[in-house]
């Protein structure tokens, strides 16, 4: 005699299949909070605040950092073992928000940045460690041509193509690939920028 | 034949080009604050980046079987965008005192960065689209 469960007997409530032509490539819920960051920062600047600063760059730089490692060296590989069709919904519901949550954080960490080194004398040529500052604009430069130049664009292609009644699966593979690719060089790159900030710091 | 499969110019490989420029000379015009450093380096690559801009967009307006439309749909959100962004990073320039020639000089190439951008962007989305 087998044992049941309640579980066995609870009513399955089934989420209606997906409709990922529904996608908005550009979430709009999440506008009002990026524009909220935005205007956030530009009083931190404009009020010179050292707090408001040191707290845009130290949580957008540390949120930008931990999603791009998550991305290149957690996530990524697991997405890339997903069969088509998990791999198609979950890139669907979640490449929509890297659209809206990159930049962002990305204008956080490096307008507050640039006003931080400014305001503690790190951009002055003079500054003893100023080759760490130098290295970290080049880090900096490195990563945005591969972000624009390679991944955002296969992210945004992706999200055109997963939009489309009957998309090009051939063609969603190659950009992934691509764009999983990518986010482990940044994800690595990362991790320079993490030894270059603690050589600053300490 | 799949638009994916319809051999295109360098118009991607024209806009990365580019964005290396602008990124190198802003690096090297950064690097030097608060003093001068000379500026032929600067105005060289990004005058190299503005004909390298120009070049992409005389390839665009030449190409056939092209879905314009989305171009001109992925280029008008990402423009409002890298508008907001290039803004944001010219008025930290502007409140840390830079001025004369490195103002205008970084001002040239957050343009560039602005103008590029979308064009990467919207290129690669449109190449692999039908034409409509």
């Amino acid at each position: 005699m087998s044992a049941t469960t309640a579980a066995d007997h609870a009513p399955h409530h089934e989420p209606p299949p997906f409709d990922r032509t529904t996608i908005q490539i550009v979430p709009r819920a999440g506008l009002p909070f990026a524009a909220a960051a935005v205007v956030g920062l530009i009083v931190a600047i404009a009020t010179n605040s050292f707090w408001a600063i040191d707290f845009f760059h130290v949580v957008g730089g540390g949120a930008w950092t931990t999603l791009d490692l998550f991305l290149g060296f957690v996530l990524g590989p697991i997405i890339g073992r997903m069969s088509i069709p998990a791999r198609v919904e979950f890139s669907a519901r979640f490449m929509p928000k890297l659209v809206l949550l990159i930049p962002t954080l990305v204008t956080m960490t490096l307008g507050s940045g640039f006003q931080l080194a400014h305001n503690l004398g790190y951009l002055d040529s003079a500054y003893p460690r100023h080759g760490w500052v130098v290295a970290s604009f080049i880090v900096v430069g490195i990563m945005a041509v591969i972000a624009i130049g390679y991944l955002e664009p296969a992210n945004i292609a992706v999200l055109y193509e997963l939009k489309k009644p009957q998309p090009d699966g051939e063609l969603i593979a190659k950009l992934m690939k691509r764009f999983l690719y990518t986010a482990g060089i940044t994800g690595a790159m990362q991790i320079a920028t993490l030894v270059i900030m603690t050589r600053l710091a300490t | 034949m799949r638009p994916a499969e319809i051999k295109r110019p360098p118009i991607w490989e024209c806009g990365v080009a580019a964005l290396v420029t602008v990124v190198i000379s802003v690096i090297y015009l950064a690097a030097y604050i608060p003093h001068t450093p000379n500026t032929i380096l600067p105005i060289v690559l990004l005058a190299l980046g503005t004909a390298l801009i120009v070049a992409q967009l005389v390839l665009i307006g030449s190409l056939d079987n092209f879905a314009r439309r989305d171009f001109h749909t992925v280029s008008g959100y990402a423009l409002a965008a890298y508008i907001v962004i290039g803004g944001m990073i010219e008025y930290v320039f502007v409140k840390n005192h830079t001025r004369g020639i490195e103002l205008g000089l970084l001002t040239w190439g957050l343009a560039l960065f602005v103008i590029d951008v979308p064009l990467i962007l919207s290129f690669s989305v449109a190449r692999y689209q039908a034409a409509s």
